[in-house]
Formats: structure tokens, C-alpha cells, sequence
């Protein structure tokens, strides 16, 4: 009966509520699949409104002796991978006949990829956010509110990510029968884990293309930046039947799966940041994507299998990066995927292909002020 | 008999406010064990919560909490909690220290039915609920159906959902069991409505608020109650 397993993870620990929701959802899921229309539809919107495929940089500076290959996210419209899982579940959402919808975000990027759909197809939006991360990421709570989406903060506890998800869970399940959920990360009840992370498989299937046209060969190391770990699994999916070593970089104040234990939140059962009685952590890190005690159950699993390694890195170790990466290689990456770009010099790998989900426009005021 | 259920918070005064809550006319008491991220809750149990984990009151001390209502109380005990404590705990050690410690069944929010099938529960349904997750729920349930009024959190409400009466007459059709209404019942006129179509009543964030006036006052807000369902049409059962 339990649904949407990775191994021991993953499933539907929800309020009977939004079951019937879920259910529905993953009708209209298999169903779009098997859709051509559908497909093309997400296609032409990825072309020509996203910008994919996105290209993939050498960057030549940043890494001395190592060949390290970006697949640039960051020059998504919306300026990171986010818009992909967006648009793909804005389709879904109006083929199940929702008016509105409400999400949650951390960096705000999320939040952003969802305004920006719901602007695109005339659909009422609310967003979630903690009020810590309205702070310190004022320039995205600017542009949804422009997109015309409102922003709801959130104002108790960590007041980040982990409670602004949960504060969207509970407007769906008070507005679940006209409203859809887009869950901004490979998180949640099943089937948004497996949702999101085919909508973020572009990310791998065009990396996979470009580095061995540009290589002649697969990269030696994928990696890529974990938080809820939508971008990582998006890499990931494209090499997960290669011999391609991949590796998760979660920040240390964060690192549900280099320090977590098995647990529920949010709907699933993965590794969490959480105490011996089950009680859910609070998670610390200066990138507010990351800043999540939980994480995606397909990389529990990963981890588990050894199919992946899952590492951290600290504050000072990314925010060195960011800075080096900026002055290197002309451009500005978001905080998040520079935890995984203060890890690209410890990898025993030449040939490398990095994950740049976001550039770091948002993270501006916070790094001067750091 | 209409019955009556109070949702108290776990906490230190609580074997003292269930003494209360039963002798203002409780048939059956609920013992919130708290959880840092309640899905299902509104801003009131949220905040006691909050309140209780402050105060230490975790998986252990919610079950000694328990044992100790047990010596003072003869009504049935459930524990209602979410699916990490049972997680981390041991989901057959929770059922079964829980067991020993007094309560006759449990419920756990986040646990839909079909998920962790072996752990005896009560099972919650919903306006949302199709029949077949009905029947489901109903086939799996622990002595009693929780009837979800509402689409939404706990929490006080201003009048009975509208959708309580549809699904009472569809879980009627498709099963025996007591059903008893819960969410976003909160005064004796509300009681009274639910009574009308429910076997039962369950009050929650509204009897937590009262609870931190203290037992006496607790007890005449159950008893306010009491006297409400009990002016209720009789029930199809019993």
C-alpha cells in the first residue's frame, strides 16, 4: 500500500486531507507523461521562455589543473534551475483545473520561478517565506511581489525554509480542492519527489550531451550543491547509470545527510537534521537554499546504495569560494552552488562538471555585509 | 450518549487538567505529544507545542505523562502525535509502551491509512476522502472513525464546517463504527450542531486555551459542553 519508495524512503506521511490531492496528482502525472502534447508543450516553454538548453562553460581559472565544466543554470530565465520544475508543474496544475497556487521558498529563487509561471499563465500565486530570508534576500521578495505574486511571511520559529514549507502545506490543506502545491524541491509526499526531479533531469540529459561533445568522454566527478537537492538530482539523473562518481555538497550547519538521521518531515521519510525523539533541528547556513533540515529521500537512498557521496562544506569555505569564483571567472555565482565549488579542488578528478544552479545577484547585500 | 473528547497537551499539569476535563464530563481524553513541525495543526496546538517541547516534555516524558493521567483518570487514553516521534522511537515500542502506559489506542496525524498498516490506530477521514479511502480508513481503524470537519488545521472556527453533514451520511453508508467530529468545534452551540450528526465530538485548540486558566476552569468549559451534546438527538449507536 505505502507509495513512492526509495528503499526505506520516501512515501506519504500527510493528513488524510491531501491524500485524495496526491492521488490525483499522480494521475495526472502519468498521464501527462504519456503525453506528447504535454511534452511538447514543456518543450517549447524551455526553449523559448527558459532558455535551454543552457550552455555548458569551461571555466578555465578558477581550478588550476582540473578541467572543470559548468552547466550554467545560472543564465536560466529567472537566473536559476528552479524555472525548470516551475513551468513543468504550472502544466500540471492547469491540467488539473487549479485557479491558484502556493508554494514555499527559501533563497527566494523558488519563490520567483513560481510567480514568474503563474504571471505566464494568469494564475493566482501565494508564496510562503520565513522572515529571516525575506531579510536577507530582499531582491527576490521585490521581484515577486512585481511578478504579481504575494509573499506571506512566516513568523515563528527558524523562520526559513523549514517553516515556510511548513506554513504551505497547511494553506494547501486548507485550500487543497482549488489550489495546487508546487513544491519547489525534490522533497514531500510522494509523487512530488519523483515530480520535480524529472522536471530537473533536463539539467543532466543536456550536460550529458554537451560534456562529451565538448570532451570526447564522461566528466570524472558530477557534482553539485544539496539543500532539498532538486538541482543535484536533476545532475545526477543523467549519469546515474554511468561509472561517473557523483557527489553532493551540503553546508556543514545543514548536512542532513552527511550528519542527519532517519526521520519524517514534510510529508516523507528521508534523513533529517532531527534529535533522538524524532524532533526536527534547526538548520544554519548563510545560503537560505540549503538552509533545510531534511533532504530529497532519492538521495537518502543514494547515499545508502553508495551511489553517490555526500559531503559539506563550511560558511567560510563557500563564501571564499564565491568570492575567488567571481574574481576568477567573471561571473557571480549564487551562494549555494558555491558549497560545491569550494569542494571542486578536493575531488580526486581532472575532467569535473559542476552543477551552477543560480548566479548570486540575490546574495549581493548579504556577502558585502558578511 | 454522545461522547465527548478533550485534546490536552502533554505537560505537567496535565494529569490535573485531564482529572478535570473528566470530571466536567470527558469521555475520553486525546494527550498531544508535540512535534516541532505539526502539519495539521493551527496556530493554538502549534504554540503549545512549542510551549511543551520548551519545557522538556519529549517521547519519554510524554509517556510517563500518560501513565500518570492513567492513575487518575478511568476514561480511555490516546496519545495524538505525528509519525517522527514513532520514527525515531521504534513504531511497535511506541504502540507498545504507550500501551503500557495506559492508552488504549493512538493517533498519529500524518500516518494516512495505508502507511504503517501494522501500527493499531485510529484513523482520521476527511471532506476530501474519496469512499474507497473511507472504506479503507474504516477497515483499519481502531474502535472509532475521526471524522475531519473541515478542510484545513485544527483550530476554532465560527460555525460547523458545512461539510460535516455529507460526510457523515457517506460514512454512515459505509460502515457501523462510532464516528466522532472533530476540528474546529469549539462552543457548546457548535458541540450541539456536531452532536447532532456525529456519535461523538473531539475539542481541541479551544480546550487547550482554556486548560492555561486552569482545571477548574477547564472543567466548567467541559461541563458547558457535556450539557450541550447531551441535549443532542440520540445517537444511532448505543
Amino acid at each position: 500500500m505505502t507509495v513512492g519508495l526509495y528503499g526505506a524512503y520516501g512515501g506519504r506521511y500527510v493528513p488524510e486531507t491531501l491524500v485524495p490531492a496526491l492521488d490525483e496528482l499522480a494521475d495526472a502525472w502519468a498521464a501527462a507523461q504519456k503525453d506528447e502534447a504535454f511534452r511538447a508543450e514543456l518543450g517549447g516553454l524551455l526553449a523559448t521562455y527558459a532558455g535551454r538548453p543552457t550552455p555548458l562553460t569551461l571555466a578555465e581559472r578558477f581550478a588550476p589543473g582540473k578541467r572543470l565544466y559548468l552547466k550554467r543554470e545560472d543564465l536560466l530565465h529567472t537566473g536559476a534551475h528552479k524555472l525548470n520544475n516551475a513551468l513543468g508543474q504550472v502544466l500540471l496544475a492547469t491540467r488539473l483545473g487549479k485557479q491558484r497556487i502556493v508554494a514555499e521558498t527559501g533563497a527566494g529563487q523558488h519563490g520567483v520561478a513560481v510567480a514568474t509561471v503563474c504571471a505566464r499563465f494568469g494564475l493566482e500565486c501565494a508564496v510562503h517565506m520565513g522572515a529571516e530570508d525575506m531579510r536577507r534576500q530582499r531582491p527576490n521578495v521585490e521581484r515577486m511581489r512585481l511578478l504579481g505574486a504575494e509573499v506571506k511571511p512566516v513568523e515563528f520559529g527558524t523562520q526559513t525554509l523549514k517553516e515556510a514549507t511548513s506554513e504551505a502545506v497547511r494553506d494547501w490543506l486548507a485550500t487543497v480542492e482549488s489550489s495546487y502545491y508546487l513544491i519547489g524541491s525534490c522533497v514531500g509526499p510522494h509523487p512530488y519527489p519523483e515530480i520535480v526531479r524529472e522536471f530537473q533531469s533536463v539539467i543532466g540529459t543536456e550536460a550529458r550531451e554537451q560534456i562529451l561533445e565538448a570532451e570526447g568522454r564522461l566528466p570524472e566527478a558530477a557534482i553539485a550543491c544539496v539543500g532539498g537537492g532538486s538541482n543535484a538530482i536533476g545532475l545526477f539523473s543523467g549519469f546515474l547509470d554511468d561509472d561517473v562518481p557523483l557527489v553532493g555538497v551540503e553546508a556543514e550547519g545543514a548536512a542532513s545527510l552527511v550528519n542527519g538521521r532517519p526521520g519524517v518531515l514534510h510529508g516523507a521519510r528521508s534523513s533529517l537534521l532531527a534529535d533522538e525523539d524524532g524532533q526536527v533541528l534547526d538548520a544554519h547556513s548563510s545560503a537560505p537554499g540549503l538552509d533545510y533540515p531534511g533532504v530529497g529521500p532519492e538521495h537518502a537512498f543514494l547515499r545508502d546504495s553508495g551511489r553517490a557521496e555526500y559531503v559539506s562544506v563550511s560558511d567560510a569555505e563557500a563564501l571564499d569560494a564565491f568570492r575567488r569564483f567571481a574574481s576568477t571567472e567573471g561571473i557571480i555565482p549564487a551562494l549555494e552552488p558555491a558549497h560545491a565549488l569550494a569542494h571542486v579542488a578536493k575531488l580526486d578528478a581532472d575532467v569535473v562538471l559542476l552543477c551552477l544552479s543560480g548566479r548570486g545577484d540575490k546574495d549581493l547585500a548579504e556577502v558585502v555585509g558578511l | 450518549m454522545k461522547r465527548l473528547v478533550v485534546y490536552l497537551m502533554c505537560g505537567a499539569e496535565t494529569p490535573e487538567l485531564a482529572e478535570a476535563a473528566v470530571e466536567g464530563g470527558a469521555d475520553l481524553v486525546e494527550l498531544g505529544f508535540p512535534f516541532s513541525d505539526p502539519l495539521a495543526d493551527g496556530p493554538v496546538i502549534r504554540r503549545a507545542a512549542e510551549r511543551a517541547l520548551a519545557a522538556g516534555m519529549r517521547t519519554g516524558a510524554c509517556l510517563e505523562c500518560l501513565a500518570a493521567v492513567r492513575e487518575r483518570v478511568e476514561v480511555p487514553l490516546v496519545p495524538m502525535t505525528y509519525a517522527s516521534l514513532l520514527e525515531a522511537y521504534g513504531y511497535e515500542r511506541f504502540a507498545a509502551d504507550a500501551e503500557a502506559a495506559g492508552a488504549s489506542s493512538l493517533i498519529v496525524a500524518d500516518l494516512p491509512a495505508g502507511e504503517r498498516p501494522e501500527i493499531r490506530r485510529v484513523q482520521l477521514v476527511a471532506p476530501t476522502s474519496t469512499d474507497e479511502r473511507l472504506s479503507l480508513a474504516a477497515e483499519h481503524t481502531d474502535g472509532w472513525l475521526y471524522l475531519v470537519t473541515l478542510t484545513g488545521t485544527t483550530g476554532a472556527r465560527d460555525r460547523v464546517s458545512p461539510d460535516l453533514a455529507g460526510l457523515v451520511s457517506r460514512a454512515r453508508a459505509l460502515t457501523d463504527l462510532p464516528l466522532y467530529a472533530g476540528f474546529g468545534i469549539s462552543t457548546p452551540a457548535q458541540a450541539r450542531e456536531a452532536a447532532d450528526l456525529a456519535d461523538g465530538i473531539v475539542v481541541g485548540s479551544r480546550a487547550v486555551e482554556v486548560a492555561e486558566e486552569g482545571p477548574l476552569a477547564l472543567r466548567d468549559y467541559v461541563a458547558s459542553l457535556r450539557g450541550a451534546i447531551d441535549a443532542a438527538v440520540p445517537a444511532i449507536i448505543d
